[in-house]
């Protein structure tokens, strides 16, 4: 006996599915549903999701999470094993690990926010207007992104890092510069195939300037390849910071950032190895996450993925 | 009329391809059989025309599900044969040539190279030798200067000449059937011409069989001995060349009736109208309907 | 062909690697405007650290015109680059030698790693990536894909000192860090600078095996993420030409199966793999500053890490710009090695 309910998600479903649509709005909306099931069928993709969405949690919850302060020091209690009372041992200063990974939490995200937000936009803008204007504009943008992918990126941050000296920000700035390249060649990429086709001579007919063109529609349609680009880029970013942490050029300490806390267990690894496993695992995660994420927005969003 | 004596006879042949939305039925228990002659197999896209020739060579994807109770080359039915006699089979006894020698050629290896490797898998020679073949090979399908085009890489031939080298590549070992699959779709009309009388040549000359597949009705009609008309997997009927505008069958005549004719009315073109009716269901061999 | 082709075909040829030889030029110069800059924007002053702080102002302005920076900002980059190509990149503040004195000492002992571990990364990620495409979907091709996926996850520095607490500490398998025991240190004359080659050259067996001890862990480290890399491309690469048209031409010809895969469709994928190899090499550069570190390596990592937790500019940038260089160089090689190779481009 159908109740009303199901009636009424059985006709969405098909509203979805239906293989000529009434309107633009009912395309895309059919497109993006058969999308998220390919999406979901992705169980380790869907793994990924979680975990990330964990991480937010986790992040804004810390001070809830956290049983102790992650910067207050107790030396008697120092290098302690994991124990119902320090679920994951206590570092050589005392401090609780647990807490510190939750907290470093926090620095994790707030480090890949900052270089998305930083090195996205940039390279978006740099490859669309080359892409688009093409000639000496074009020439001039390639050879500044091609010098800048020239350097390896922990490298490059290093010697900023060196130059600006140790800071989370610094980090965050030197990572970000190392960043955008890759952005602004897919974009690229992506606006010469686009700026041929016949939507955007018939846009500029109905005369478009060139702003609104890049803005209005070159720029969407760049979107799916760069999303999953920035967010398989997450993990290496993370990585990256995580090394830069490790040599002591991120976040000074007491700041619980995973990669500095890994480098402050180094010396005790031998009898105490949870003050590198437990950072370092945590890292290994987030990473893990952001390609599994990654990998399975690549097959929903990009046809030509191997299949 | 060639003689009848059966090169090729598929019996009940059927091809299903597991899909992310569920089975399609791209081929419905067909049966035909053929002779050292010209068959041409025409159909619309999705007809399972091409799916019927690779079926018939075993070059499926391994996503597609093969049933028959007989596909018999000369007798022999190769439903038994291992892969690895099945690997014999292909080259020295059934060919294929396929649509776009831009894509059917390898872009990294001359042309020359890859006529010859046809030839030394089935048969022993020395380089020289194999060579000598190919180049004898590239004259039967008239290139004028064997030599220099042997040496050429597939993007540097032209589409034409590109097709003919690839039916040099396929008749070298000598095979007794040559399917091929949509061989002049990709070329020019004055090209096309040219390789089909080419192929027309060879094939009579060597006491081939012809499996043509192809979309274009007019086309089959001239150049074949029979014609075999496909339609959601299912065959519509089989008749003599000759008679093909004395059909009564209601989706030949519709298909003949689309086709706009230079010393026709000036009425709109018919389309065709499309009854459910014509395919007959599938016989509970699998789950699904046909793609229609 | 006739002579009018060849003609033209060599000014075709001229024209490209002009060209190329430009691309380069102009990408080396943009290196250099970067790491000058970056020394420009320390927040110390360059003076100061050599005259010190008690300094009379006569002396300051004496030094400051002798290190140049009385002069314009571009005319100094132009010494900078002047001295750059000649090799001077100036005195380490560390070790009191040149700095390219100290690179050149401590390169070979990376350049070893590296090379080792790319080796590594080929033998093993190729044909696994190969298998992989062929076995699409398998258990065998999971596994492999989950190996892969954790080299792009796994942070180095902690893979490294977990191995070498397993393998050294727990197992006592493997040597610890440094290039060879604290014991043969310094026995060999360097010739190539290259541990093992030297220590063959010099007859001594026993530290040679010394050598490739120390190497094991630290190259198969590097040669982990390599072999990620290199499998993932491959596989891509495979599944792809798998999927193409010549692929069912060999087939139809009666080609046996290993033979369309490593002949005709490994063949395809040969020269984008050639690039992505290149790519590797400059990637393991990266990778083995913080391996170094872990292991007590003594190459240009190391040196790397030494001299920025000492401030020491001229050292940081000198192998910056080194490295770049490197990449440049490798980059460029592999490009060339595409148009030879690939009669697409010719």
């Amino acid at each position: 006996m159908m109740t009303n309910k199901t009636l009424k998600t059985g006709r969405m479903r098909e509203w979805l599915r239906a293989d000529t649509p009434d309107s633009a709005f009912q395309a895309w909306s059919g497109r993006a549903y058969l999308g998220l099931l390919r999406f979901m069928k992705n169980r380790l993709a869907v793994l990924g999701l979680l975990i990330i969405v964990a991480l937010i949690v986790i992040a804004v919850l810390a001070p809830v999470i956290a049983p102790y302060d992650p910067v207050e020091t107790d030396i008697g209690n120092r290098l302690q094993p994991l124990s119902f009372t320090h679920y994951l041992g206590t570092d050589e200063m005392g401090r609780d690990i647990f807490s510190r990974i939750v907290f470093g939490s926090r620095l994790t995200l707030y480090i890949i926010s900052l270089v998305a937000i930083i090195a996205a936009p940039v390279g978006i803008l740099v490859g669309t207007v080359a892409g688009y204007f093409g000639g000496i504009v074009d020439t001039v943008l390639m050879r500044i992104t091609d010098i800048f992918l020239a350097f390896p990126k922990l490298i490059l941050a290093l010697a900023f890092v060196s130059a600006l000296g140790p800071g989370i920000e610094n980090a965050v700035i030197a990572i970000s510069i190392t960043s955008w390249p890759p952005y602004a060649r897919i974009a690229r990429a992506e606006t010469i195939t686009i700026r041929n086709c016949d939507f955007i001579k018939a846009v500029r007919l109905q005369g478009a300037g060139a702003l609104r063109i890049i803005t209005g529609h070159i720029m969407p349609l760049c979107l799916p390849s760069l999303i999953i680009r920035v967010t398989l880029d997450m993990a290496g970013i993370i990585l990256t910071a995580a090394g830069l942490g490790f040599l002591g050029l991120g976040a000074q300490p007491p700041t619980p950032e995973w990669g500095a806390m890994t480098a402050g267990g180094r010396t005790y690894i031998i009898d105490h190895w949870w003050l590198i496993s437990m950072p370092g695992t945590a890292i290994f995660i987030v990473s893990l996450a952001f390609n599994l994420l990654g990998d399975g927005l690549r097959e929903v969003l990009d046809p030509r993925s191997d299949n | 009329m060639t003689g009848n004596t059966s090169l090729l006879t598929v019996k009940d042949l059927s091809v299903v391809f597991s899909s992310f939305k569920g089975d399609v039925c791209a081929v419905n228990n067909i049966s035909f059989s053929m002779g050292r002659e010209k068959l041409g197999i025409v159909g619309e896209s999705g007809s399972g025309k091409s799916v019927t020739g690779r079926a018939v060579l075993r070059l499926l994807p391994p996503y597609a599900r093969v049933r028959a109770s007989e596909i018999s080359l000369r007798g022999k039915n190769l439903l038994d044969f291992s892969e690895k006699q099945m690997r014999k089979i292909r080259g020295m006894e059934i060919s294929m040539v396929m649509q776009d020698p831009k894509y059917s050629l390898n872009p990294v290896r001359t042309v020359g190279e890859q006529i010859r490797e046809a030839y030394t898998i089935h048969h022993k020679a020395g380089k020289k030798q194999a060579r000598q073949k190919a180049l004898d090979m590239l004259n039967a399908v008239r290139i004028r200067n064997p030599e220099q085009v042997y040496d050429l890489y597939p993007h540097e031939v032209s589409g034409g000449m590109g097709q003919r080298i690839m039916i040099a590549m396929m008749l070298i070992p000598e095979p007794s059937l040559l399917i091929a699959d949509e061989p002049t779709s990709a070329l020019d009309v004055t090209v096309q011409l040219q390789v089909l009388a080419i192929l027309d040549d060879l094939v009579s000359e060597r006491g081939m069989g012809l499996m043509f597949i192809s979309h274009d009705l007019e086309l089959v009609a001239s150049f074949c001995d029979r014609v075999i008309i496909m339609y959601g997997g299912q065959i519509m009927e089989v008749l003599d060349a000759g008679n093909l505008h004395k059909s009564n069958h209601p989706y030949t005549k519709g298909l003949l009736s689309c086709l706009p004719k230079i010393d026709g009315t000036q009425d709109r073109l018919p389309t065709l109208v499309r009854d459910d009716a014509w395919l007959k269901p599938a016989p509970g061999l699998f789950s699904g309907g046909a793609a229609s | 062909m006739s002579e009018p082709l060849t003609r033209t075909r060599l000014i075709r040829t001229l024209n490209q690697t002009i060209r190329i030889l430009l691309m380069l030029a102009t990408t080396f110069l943009g290196l250099l405007l970067i790491t000058f800059l970056i020394g420009r924007i320390v927040p110390i002053d360059p003076v100061l650290a050599v005259v010190g702080d008690k300094a009379s102002p006569q002396v300051y302005e004496k030094a400051r015109i002798a290190m140049g920076l009385h002069l314009p900002l571009w005319k100094q980059f132009l010494i900078y680059i002047g001295n750059v190509v000649t090799g001077d990149f100036g005195t380490s503040v560390l070790t009191a030698n040149p700095v390219i004195d100290d690179i050149l000492r401590v390169f070979p002992a990376t350049f070893e790693l590296a090379i080792t571990a790319t080796i590594m990364g080929i033998l093993s990620g190729i044909p696994l990536g190969i298998f992989s495409a062929v076995k699409q979907g398998s258990f065998f091709d999971h596994v492999t894909r989950v190996i892969g996926l954790f080299g792009y996850s796994l942070p180095i520095f902690w893979l490294g000192l977990l191995a070498l607490m397993f393998f050294y500490v727990r197992l006592d398998l493997l040597p610890g860090p440094g290039r060879v025991d604290l014991f043969y240190e310094g026995i060999v004359t360097p010739v190539t600078g290259i541990l093992m080659i030297d220590s063959i050259i010099a007859g001594e067996w026993e530290i040679f095996r010394n050598a490739v001890y120390h190497l094991i862990l630290p190259a198969s480290l590097l040669g982990y993420y390599s072999m990620a890399y290199l499998s993932r491309m491959t596989r891509s690469f495979m599944i792809e030409q798998l999927r193409q048209e010549y692929i069912l031409t060999a087939r139809v010809k009666g080609v046996k199966e290993w033979k369309v895969i490593w002949g005709h469709a490994l063949g395809n994928c040969a020269i984008p793999l050639i690039t992505v190899i290149a790519l590797s090499f400059g990637s393991l550069l990266e990778g083995s500053v913080l391996t170094e570190t872990v292991f007590a390596w003594p190459g240009l990592g190391l040196y790397l890490t030494n001299s920025l937790l000492n401030a020491d500019m001229n050292a940081v940038l000198g192998s910056t710009i080194v490295v770049g260089a490197i990449f440049l160089g490798v980059n460029l090689f592999s490009d060339v090695l595409y148009k030879v190779m690939d009669p697409r481009a010719r």
